[in-house]
């Protein structure tokens, strides 16, 4: 009570940095891939094998890439239904290109630019024809997909022309012993981490998804904003469709099937909130982190992988219901 | 001198007659009341003021000087600050950041220029203890209490040196000590020689800051005069229409 008033304005929020940490979903989200972890170490043989951490690391990555650009949608209040579409397309037009003969940096660029395309129609016909983000993204679901058929006439593509080899080793290969999509992943989420705190677009992302009318009374240019939201999410499943083609060394149209429901359960159990004003990058990865070893944990367990889905179902329950009881006691 | 000065602003929509020759005088550092039943014109004048409207007739006058809004931003610039009734605030970003949001100081390190966290918890503190509202700039805005988030709200209207603030029913569904808090806030301004507008339906609270009270009724306004020469009951048949004209 004899505080100055000073003191009590300068008294920072959390006094410890354990209750800061121990506050935040993703930490115990990854606790639990943690304990997982090491439980399936002692109980299996093959789990803690270099040959299954490997493909443990490179399998989440590429749902964590996306799970990262989705929990930005998310974090401004949006959702998009069609990055398992974009994904498809874009390993499409890289592999039509390549089967063309063009190299694979052009046709990598090519690629991510129709994503940044199919992007910029979702955010654009959502912020200036003030379109649901649901409806318009499921639309896009659906178009984009037909759009990767039409373009490939619905063949399987496996010859990518004078880069073949370029292609699978940038998708599927390895460098100190971790495949190349995990070195994507990294450096995505210290980017996006750096960007969600330290910049404007970040802080605005987050206003918007905390409060839509009160940044535009600021004047924050949040039409413009959302359709780069969009924009970034559909380079975030461009970048992984890429990948893919790599790593998988073929591409048919069935490419990212259902993956846009994988990659919002990783933002969600990564603390990514459908209200909009939260989410972090590396709970993208941490909670895309968690799906992949859940699926792995079944197999090498020999339980049937019909039960796979009963278990991320229940984690995505579990996530949301802790995030809401941390609140009440706030 | 006059802070601002309106003399008869009308405005209509189609048929309807929102506003008809509305003169108001507001000086530096007072407090004005500003009541009226619902559909009265009080939130048509306050969106002419702030420039979302601009008046079918009428002049507007900052500092004797005439001013035309076409947009809110311009408005702004002439120093007038509106703190609307939802208060507008991102309720997942700390109060520093509210206080900011849209004009955040910039660093650079190197290349590329980042938030500058320090200048904006630095300034918002200052801001607080001027308001002297025990806000504390790390919080996040969720977590905090109507006053202070009236704080938050008018501290946003300090850092861009307004000269007028329009306080929009700002101690609806609020405690009845966080009321204090505000009124005790908008004290505050006016000590700072900001000229506020009060737009609220509770006579208490208009009474106990207003230097004068200004009623509307049916886009006319029926009274302009001291909060001292008159009273609640007599405010009350004015906006009823029980008193004509005062």
């Amino acid at each position: 009570m004899t505080d100055t008033l000073e003191q009590v304005i300068g008294r920072a929020q959390h006094r410890s940095s354990w209750s800061r940490v121990a506050n935040l979903q993703v930490f115990w989200v990854f606790i639990a891939a943690v304990l997982a972890c090491v439980a399936l170490s002692f109980m299996t043989d093959g789990f803690a094998t270099q040959r299954n951490l490997f493909n443990v690391a490179r399998n989440f990555a590429f749902v964590a890439i996306i799970a990262i650009g989705m929990t930005t949608v998310i974090a401004s209040g949006g959702i998009d239904l069609s990055v398992g579409s974009i994904v498809v397309l874009t390993a499409m037009v890289i592999s039509v290109l390549m089967e063309g003969g063009y190299s694979f940096w052009l046709s990598a660029i090519a690629a991510l630019g129709v994503a940044l395309v199919v992007g910029a129609i979702n955010g654009t016909l959502i912020a200036y024809a003030g379109m649901p983000a649901f409806v318009i993204t499921l639309g896009m679901l659906s178009a984009a997909r037909s759009a990767a058929m039409v373009l490939s006439n619905n063949k399987m593509i496996y010859q990518f022309g004078p880069d073949h080899d370029l292609l699978l080793w940038i998708g599927g290969g390895s460098t100190f012993g971790l495949p190349h999509p995990l070195f994507a992943l990294i450096a995505l989420t210290v980017v996006m981490t750096v960007v969600y705190r330290w910049t404007r677009w970040g802080q605005y992302v987050f206003a918007i998804g905390s409060n839509e009318e009160a940044a535009t009374l600021t004047g924050i240019a949040v039409k413009r904003i959302k359709v780069t939201i969009y924009m970034f999410s559909a380079f975030t499943a461009g970048l992984a469709g890429i990948l893919m083609a790599g790593w998988l060394g073929s591409v048919t149209t069935n490419l990212g099937t259902a993956m846009e429901l994988t990659v919002i359960a990783a933002a969600v159990i990564g603390g990514a909130n459908l209200n909009g004003g939260e989410g972090t990058a590396i709970g993208a990865v941490v909670g895309a982190l968690l799906i992949e070893v859940i699926r792995n944990s079944l197999i090498l367990l020999g339980i049937s992988t019909f039960w796979q889905g009963m278990f991320i179902g229940t984690f995505i329950v579990v996530a949301v219901s802790f995030d809401r009881i941390r609140h009440r006691q706030n | 001198m006059s802070r601002l000065r309106l003399s008869g602003i009308s405005r209509s929509f189609g048929a309807i007659q929102a506003l008809d020759g509305v003169s108001l005088e507001l000086a530096p550092g007072e407090v004005m009341g500003l009541m009226g039943d619902n559909g009265a014109g009080k939130s048509t004048l306050v969106k002419i003021i702030a420039g979302n409207y601009r008046p079918s007739k009428g002049e507007i006058r900052i500092d004797d000087k005439p001013v035309e809004f076409h947009r809110p931003i311009d408005a702004q610039r002439a120093g007038i600050e509106i703190v609307h009734q939802n208060l507008a605030l991102c309720d997942h970003l700390t109060a520093a950041s509210n206080v900011f949001l849209g004009r955040e100081p910039m660093k650079r390190f190197g290349p590329i220029r980042v938030i500058d966290y320090d200048t904006m918890r630095s300034t918002s503190a200052g801001l607080f203890a001027r308001l002297k509202s025990e806000t504390r700039p790390r919080d996040v805005v969720r977590r905090m209490s109507g006053g202070q988030r009236q704080a938050v709200a008018i501290a946003r209207t300090l850092l861009s040196e307004a000269r007028i603030v329009l306080l929009d029913e700002p101690t609806a569904a609020i405690s009845v000590r966080q009321v204090a808090e505000v009124l005790d806030l908008i004290r505050n301004l006016r000590d700072h020689g900001i000229s506020v507008i009060l737009i609220s339906h509770r006579m208490p609270d208009v009474f106990a800051v207003a230097d004068t009270i200004a009623v509307l009724r049916r886009g006319n306004l029926v009274a302009a005069k001291r909060a001292a020469d008159s009273s609640p009951e007599e405010v009350t048949g004015l906006i009823t229409g029980a008193i004509e004209y005062a």
